[in-house]
């Protein structure tokens, strides 16, 4: 079981958390522009990498607010906590 | 399969004879070729039947199946060795049925005791909708011409004595379908026997070698990079389930998978006690009595992406609620084993069957928690989409592009538990 540092109320058991998947995936800004392939890779495509991944978890139990983590898929090691609207690790301003 | 080699009686009085020490061995090991007509990345299930079937059916046996470990170790050895076809829309009902008739023959077509087990797999209903939803599935599979069938209370007793039936119960048990050529078969041998097919007829099952790179030349393929070196191949056909989307990464493309731990676990050998294979959506859990005695039982997946072959004890407990809820006097049972998969999940709870858009490269993902049951049709249609270059006609409806075309296979409730 994870130990998640939520940045609103500290270190919980993971049980308390729902997972949100693959995070920093940007709403198409024209939806009406877009082609049927362009759809798909918003919809269905996701990043499913063998290392580190940048995912949403919500506090469901506790705050019930949303959050980033990145965590090592194959370690399961927590490498970073930061709120949404912050940019993911390595990358600025986005 | 040359008289030395087939398994039969008179091979079993003639080892015996020599003290069970001139045994042929089961597959060889030989050093890569420098080239194949077709290479299969993974030697689970999906990819040994893939080699099975294109030796068997199409006659092309310079084919190596490429193993980063032993063959059958992954998540061909890992399931809970479910088999079934009742399966809701038409496309599923083809590919699973044509897996579980493939299964009916399969030990008389390896020479090799699969130790398949038809004895029904019972699918419960806890409350009104529960029950609506599972005949509307029962009506669905038999229009498909796939045995189904209402279960009353009183039949469900009868073939499961020991099931908690008690209306006062937290999820009252009202009913149930049961298709009764569903069963289990030995995971183990399904691999093995696949193998020694495969072997026999001329395919090189190179285990302990890992697939590291593709090399890839103007949108085609041109074979493997190996930790034994660069091996060629027109053609390359991918079934390595929750690695499924590293490899697509290294092609240059994405797929719609995430890859979970599933996970599963046995008891301590008891006499035999019951005798079908059940399963629960509402309180979640899936369970059977293997030969050897064990209860074996699954449940769902963890919920974040994984590639570490371990679950959470959360899930064990919430396997564990479920299969007491049920039958109470396993209460007192020890739990012996525990051990979890890499599945590969899709947005429809469906394969990916079929070409990529690189030319010569084909993948075959996607079975997520539920590929076991289909390692005999998976292999059947892949190898025809192997060998013709074009998708098998049951592998048409699923292949990659229905996620931009939007004709998703939804089977999400299929198997009677929550994927």
């Amino acid at each position: 079981m994870l130990l998640i540092d939520c940045p609103y109320c500290g270190p919980r058991e993971e049980i308390e958390f729902s997972y949100g998947g693959e995070a920093h995936i940007e709403r198409p800004k024209q939806p009406d522009k877009l082609s049927d392939a362009e759809w798909a890779d918003y919809l269905f495509m996701r990043n499913n990498p063998k290392g580190p991944l940048a995912e949403r978890w919500c506090h469901s139990y506790g705050c019930r607010r949303w959050f980033n983590v990145e965590r090592h898929t194959v370690t399961h090691e927590i490498q970073r906590v930061y709120k949404m609207g912050e940019p993911r690790g390595g990358e600025e301003g986005t | 399969m040359n008289k030395n080699k087939r398994y039969s009686i008179f091979s079993l009085a003639r080892n015996a004879r020599g003290y069970h020490k001139n045994w042929a061995e089961a597959w060889r090991s030989p050093e890569p070729k420098q080239s194949y007509d077709v290479i299969i990345v993974g030697g689970g299930g999906h990819g040994l039947a893939t080699a099975h079937y294109l030796a068997k059916e199409h006659g092309i046996t310079n084919v190596a199946v490429i193993e980063k470990g032993p063959i059958g170790l992954g998540n061909t050895g890992r399931n809970t060795t479910v088999i079934r076809s009742n399966y809701l829309w038409d496309e599923s009902a083809a590919i699973y049925e044509l897996s579980l008739k493939l299964y009916e023959g399969l030990s008389q077509d390896l020479n090799f005791n699969i130790m398949l087990s038809q004895r029904g797999l019972i699918s419960l209903a806890h409350n009104q909708h529960d029950l609506r939803e599972v005949q509307r599935r029962v009506n669905a599979i038999r229009l498909n011409g796939i045995d189904s069938e209402m279960l009353s209370l009183a039949k469900l007793k009868e073939l499961v004595p020991i099931l908690n039936l008690s209306p006062t119960s937290r999820y009252p048990v009202l009913g149930a379908s049961i298709q009764r050529r569903g069963g289990i078969a030995r995971h183990d041998a399904i691999a093995w026997g696949l193998a020694r097919s495969a072997d026999d007829r001329g395919v090189d099952i190179l285990q302990h070698t890992e697939v590291t790179g593709l090399r890839i030349q103007g949108g085609l393929i041109k074979g493997v990079e190996t930790t034994r070196g660069f091996i060629a191949a027109p053609k390359v056909g991918v079934a390595v389930a929750g690695h499924s989307s590293v490899f697509a990464e290294m092609a240059g493309f994405r797929l719609p998978i995430q890859s979970h731990p599933l996970q599963a676990l046995v008891s301590e050998p008891l006499k035999p006690i019951f005798n079908t294979v059940l399963m629960s959506s509402t309180v979640h859990v899936y369970l059977s009595q293997s030969d050897r005695g064990e209860l074996v039982m699954g449940a769902g997946i963890d919920s974040y992406n994984s590639y570490a072959q371990r679950g959470s004890p959360m899930i064990l407990e919430d396997i564990l609620a479920a299969t007491c809820e049920l039958i109470p006097i396993f209460s007192r049972v020890k739990m012996m084993r525990q051990w979890a998969g890499i599945v590969d999940t899709c947005p429809d709870a469906s394969p990916i069957i079929g070409k990529t858009p690189i030319s010569g490269l084909f993948f075959n993902c996607g079975w997520g928690t539920g590929g076991f049951k289909a390692i005999p049709g998976s292999g059947f249609v892949f190898a025809h989409t192997l060998a013709q270059g074009e998708p098998h006609e049951f592998a048409v409806p699923f292949a990659l592009d229905r996620f931009t075309t939007g004709a998703l296979i939804d089977e999400h409730g299929a198997s009677g538990v929550a994927h």
